[in-house]
């Protein structure tokens, strides 16, 4: 039951709210973001099922013992690790309002990641050097799109890195810039959760 | 004017206008340290073949799941209070579609595999 009592007198009674609630500017934008995080996700889903369907289908080409090198995903899987640490030094010296902290460690970031794609990018060319193209096989076509699609998600996650290292010299630790660094919190700390899905799922269940 | 000059200095003093979820050296370290064991123990147990093939892929998977956990908990700061329950909501929303569609896909295919191919390679042998 209501509490509310209806006003005494002849007052026509209100029952909505005349002035408008208060929206400060961005108070949404992280659970939107969140959203977006979780569309991306059926996204990463839908690669995962094609590799799972596809995985198989070798058309008497090279399978997975033949192509992967578990000592490189492994120090790939460290530097994204890494980078998820250092960008958790980067908020926690956002909250304690640090800009110089802040950049230092969004940069350290940008480097860890930088190394991942690196080292990706060389893991690539080397399969392509040997024949391994996407053209090669379903399970190189599903491999090259999901891994792809990872990689390309952290190249544009360093772009936005970068971006936002310059945005942050300029205008300093403003509610815009703060709202800014927690969503790429929020998608960088996501792509290292994908990488666990795919480094177990492609390749150590692909070394078995 | 005047409404609106406080309304910025409101937004700039306030850095809790905004709700970032509070982090801190704690939660990011146990986080590090859980995924680094998380990880090097499928890496352990792929690289050098202790196990039986299935043990370690279920085991592997297990552990996935578990660094997944720990990732959406001490990085990601998910809990069922965050943004008044909706990031938890929408998170659960995820799960179940892509649960659904992970394991209709694999078996919906593992099926046609199965029962389609050989049929149609029969078929196929009999056209003259």
């Amino acid at each position: 039951m209501s509490s509310i009592t209806l006003p005494a007198g002849n007052d026509k009674p209100v029952y909505y709210e005349i002035d408008e609630h208060p929206h400060p500017e961005g108070h949404s934008t992280l659970l939107g973001f969140w959203i977006y995080l979780m569309s991306d996700c059926l996204i990463f889903a839908i690669l995962f099922a094609c590799y799972a369907v596809l995985g198989g289908n070798f058309a008497a080409g090279p399978g997975p013992k033949d192509l992967f090198d578990l000592n490189l995903i492994a120090l790939n899987t460290a530097m994204l690790l890494f980078s998820s640490l250092t960008y958790g030094f980067a908020m926690i010296a956002m909250q304690n309002r640090n800009l110089r902290h802040v950049q230092m460690w969004l940069a350290v970031t940008g480097l860890f990641g930088a190394a991942f794609l690196a080292i990706e990018l060389y893991e690539f060319s080397h399969l392509i050097h040997i024949g391994a193209t996407p053209q090669r096989s379903a399970f190189l076509s599903a491999f090259f799109t999901l891994v792809g699609t990872h990689g390309l998600h952290v190249t544009f996650g360093l772009v936005w890195l970068v971006t936002l290292i310059v945005q942050l010299g300029r205008h300093g630790l403003n509610p815009a810039n703060q709202r800014r660094v927690a969503c790429l919190s929020l998608f960088w700390h996501f792509l290292d959760v994908i990488w666990i899905g795919v480094f177990t799922f492609v390749y150590l269940m692909g070394m078995l | 004017m005047s409404a609106a000059t406080t309304h910025a200095e409101q937004a700039e003093n306030d850095s809790h206008g905004i709700e970032i979820p509070h982090a801190s050296y704690r939660d990011y370290t146990i986080g590090f340290v859980l995924s680094v064991i998380l990880t090097a123990i499928p890496f352990g147990l792929v690289m050098t073949g202790v196990l039986s093939p299935a043990v370690t892929g279920v085991t592997i998977l297990g552990l996935a799941v578990v660094q997944i956990v720990v990732h959406m908990v001490y990085f990601l700061h998910m809990s069922p209070k965050a943004e008044g329950g909706w990031s938890i909501t929408s998170l659960i929303f995820t799960i179940i579609v892509v649960g659904i569609m992970l394991s209709g896909s694999l078996w919906v295919m593992s099926n046609l595999n199965t029962n389609m191919m050989p049929q149609a390679h029969e078929e196929m042998s009999q056209i003259p």
